[in-house]
C-alpha cells in the first residue's frame, strides 16, 4: 500500500488551489510558420506545442482510406520535458496516448470531405506536469481550428482524480504521483459529448459519477479559454489586414 | 481492399439489427456469452489460463523470474504485462512489432491489476534494491471473435490466482504463493445505434462508435477504464457501462475466480 502523503492541509491544495480549480491555462494560437495550424499551450507547469498539416497526401499509401481523410496523432515528449530524461521516440505509453487522443478527435473532424488523405497533428511536450495528454488534446483542437480544419466543434480535455480520499479537478504532478486515482477525460463542450476516457488508480462508482461531472464543467470552461483564444487570434489577423489597406 | 467491403456489409447487418433489439447470435443485449477458464495449462508457466469468451480464446501466462528493481522502486516487485496478436488469432493480424491495439490491449489489463493493488508489490522484494520478483504476463491472443479485452484480463487474473513462486529454482526458501487481495474483473461494453450491449462479438466491435472497458473489484470499486473507438458518450451512457460493468464483474468473479 502506498504511503499516505499529506496533499491536502486546511481544504487547500498545496499549491493552493481549491478541489475545484483548474491550474493557470494560456493560450497563444498560429505561433509556428511553417505549420498549417498551430497553438502553445500551457497547464499550469505543462508546456505544449501542437502542430496541424493537412489536409495532405496520406503515407504511406496502404494506410489511406478510400471513403475519408485519415487522422494520424503523434504525441511525444522531449527528453527534457520530465524529472529524469526521456528516451526519444515513441515508447508504449506514447503510443497508447497518440490513440487516445486521435479517437477524441474521431468525432468532430469531418474526414468525409477529404477521401485517401491524411490529417497530421504533431504535439510536443516540452514541460511535463501531469494532465500532459489533456494539455495537448486541448492545444491539438485548436491548433485544427487555426489549420482550418472542418470541425463541427473544439474539442476540450481535463483530467480529475483521488487524492487523500478527495475527488479533485487537474492533479499536477505532485499530486498524481501520490495520489489514489487518475481520469482524463475530454468532451465536446457544447452537446456534452465525451469523446475520450480513461481511468487509473481506484475510485468508487459514486467518486467517478462525482468526478466525471466535475471534469465536465471543467471542459466547459477550456472551450471557453480555446474560443477566446481563436477570436483574439483572428481579430489581430483582420485588425493588421485593415491597418495595411 | 475486399474485406473492408464485407466489413461494411457486416456492420450494417449488426447495426440494423441493433436497432430491430436484436443481436447476431440471438443474444440480449445484456447478455454475456459463456465464458470457459481453464487454469494451469502451460507446465513451464508458474501461472497460466486459457479462457474462451464464446468462440474468443485467449492464453495467458505468467514467467516470474529474479531482476533488479526499477531505481524508483528499489522496495517493490516488477510487474510487466504484454500482448501479442499472432497472426494465427486472426486474418486482419499481422506479424511485426507491437502495434497500438496490442499495446493498448496490455496497458489496460496492466492498469486494472495495478490500479486494484491486488499484487502487494512490496512482498515481492527480496533484497531491497538488488533483488526483487518480475512478473511477466503475457497475453497470446489464439482466435479473435470478439472482446479480447475482457478474455485477456480473465485470463490474467486467473493465472495471477493460481501462480506459484519459483523458490527453488534460485535456491531461495520462502512462500512459494502470492496471496491476492483482490479480483479485478473486466467488463466491456459497446455502443451501437445508441444501445448499450455488453461483451461484443467480433462484428459488434468493429459496429460499435464506442466502447468502455471497465474493470471493477469486489467491493464494487473502479480500477480501471478506458474508452476507445470513433464516436462519442453522453454521460448517462457512461454511467449505464459502468452499471452493468459492475454488474457483470460480479457474476463472472462469482462463477469462474
Amino acid at each position: 500500500m502506498k504511503e499516505e502523503i499529506e496533499l491536502i492541509k486546511e481544504g487547500k491544495r498545496l499549491d493552493g488551489r481549491g478541489f475545484d480549480e483548474l491550474r493557470r491555462i494560456k493560450i497563444e494560437v498560429g505561433v509556428l510558420k511553417r505549420a498549417d495550424g498551430s497553438c502553445y499551450l500551457e497547464l499550469g507547469d505543462n508546456k505544449v506545442m501542437a502542430a496541424v498539416y493537412g489536409p495532405r497526401e496520406m503515407h504511406p499509401r496502404h494506410a489511406q482510406d478510400a471513403k475519408m481523410a485519415v487522422i494520424k496523432f503523434r504525441y511525444n515528449m522531449a527528453p527534457f520535458s520530465t524529472d529524469d530524461r526521456k528516451r526519444p521516440g515513441p515508447d508504449r505509453r506514447s503510443v497508447e496516448i497518440s490513440k487516445v487522443c486521435r479517437e477524441a478527435f474521431d468525432p468532430v473532424i469531418i474526414r468525409e470531405l477529404y477521401p485517401k488523405m491524411g490529417i497530421e497533428v504533431y504535439v510536443e511536450l516540452l514541460q511535463s506536469d501531469a494532465g500532459t495528454r489533456t494539455a495537448g488534446i486541448n492545444a491539438a483542437s485548436i491548433a485544427l481550428a487555426d489549420a482550418g480544419i472542418p470541425m463541427k466543434d473544439l474539442v476540450s480535455s481535463i483530467a480529475v482524480g483521488k487524492i487523500n480520499g478527495e475527488v479533485v479537478l487537474d492533479l499536477n504532478a505532485a499530486e498524481d504521483n501520490n495520489g489514489e486515482a487518475d481520469m482524463p477525460i475530454a468532451m465536446i463542450a457544447r452537446t456534452n459529448t465525451i469523446t475520450a476516457l480513461q481511468m487509473d488508480g481506484r475510485m468508487t462508482q459514486e467518486e467517478f459519477g462525482r468526478g466525471l461531472k466535475l471534469a465536465m464543467g471543467a471542459c466547459h470552461q477550456i472551450y471557453e479559454l480555446q474560443r477566446a483564444a481563436l477570436i483574439t487570434r483572428y481579430n489581430q489577423n483582420y485588425e493588421s489586414k485593415r491597418e495595411e489597406k | 481492399m475486399g474485406l473492408e467491403i464485407v466489413n461494411d456489409v457486416r456492420t450494417d447487418y449488426v447495426c440494423d439489427l441493433v436497432r430491430n433489439g436484436k443481436r447476431e447470435d440471438g443474444r440480449g443485449f445484456r447478455e454475456y456469452r459463456d465464458i470457459s477458464v481453464e487454469r494451469d495449462v502451460i507446465k513451464r508457466a508458474e501461472g497460466s489460463a486459457r479462457v474462451k469468451i464464446g468462440d474468443t480464446e485467449v492464453l495467458v501466462g505468467v514467467k516470474v523470474e529474479l531482476g533488479t528493481p526499477f531505481p524508483d522502486t528499489p522496495d517493490k516487485g516488477v510487474i510487466i504485462t504484454n500482448a501479442e496478436l499472432v497472426p494465427l488469432a486472426s486474418p486482419e493480424f499481422e506479424s511485426g512489432p507491437p502495434n497500438e491495439n496490442s499495446i493498448q490491449l496490455a496497458r489496460v489489463v496492466d492498469r486494472g491489476i495495478r490500479g486494484s493493488e491486488t499484487i502487494d508489490l512490496d512482498k515481492l522484494c527480496i533484497e531491497e534494491g538488488e533483488k526483487v520478483w518480475m512478473v511477466f504476463i503475457d497475453i497470446h491472443v489464439l482466435d479473435n471473435n470478439g472482446n479480447l479485452m475482457d478474455a485477456a484480463a480473465l485470463g490474467a487474473i486467473a493465472s495471477l490466482l493460481n501462480l506459484r513462486i519459483p523458490n527453488e529454482r534460485y535456491g531461495l526458501t520462502g512462500e512459494n504463493t502470492l496471496p491476492m487481495r483482490d479480483i479485478p474483473v473486466a467488463v466491456t461494453t459497446v455502443e451501437i445505434e445508441g444501445n448499450i450491449l455488453v461483451d461484443p462479438s467480433f462484428d459488434e466491435g468493429n459496429a460499435a462508435a464506442s466502447s468502455v472497458t471497465v474493470i471493477s473489484n469486489a467491493d464494487g470499486t473502479l480500477s480501471g477504464m478506458q474508452k476507445s473507438g470513433s464516436g462519442g458518450l453522453k454521460e448517462a451512457q457512461i454511467a449505464e457501462m459502468v452499471e452493468i460493468g459492475i454488474e457483470k464483474a460480479g457474476e463472472i468473479r462469482g462463477k469462474y475466480l
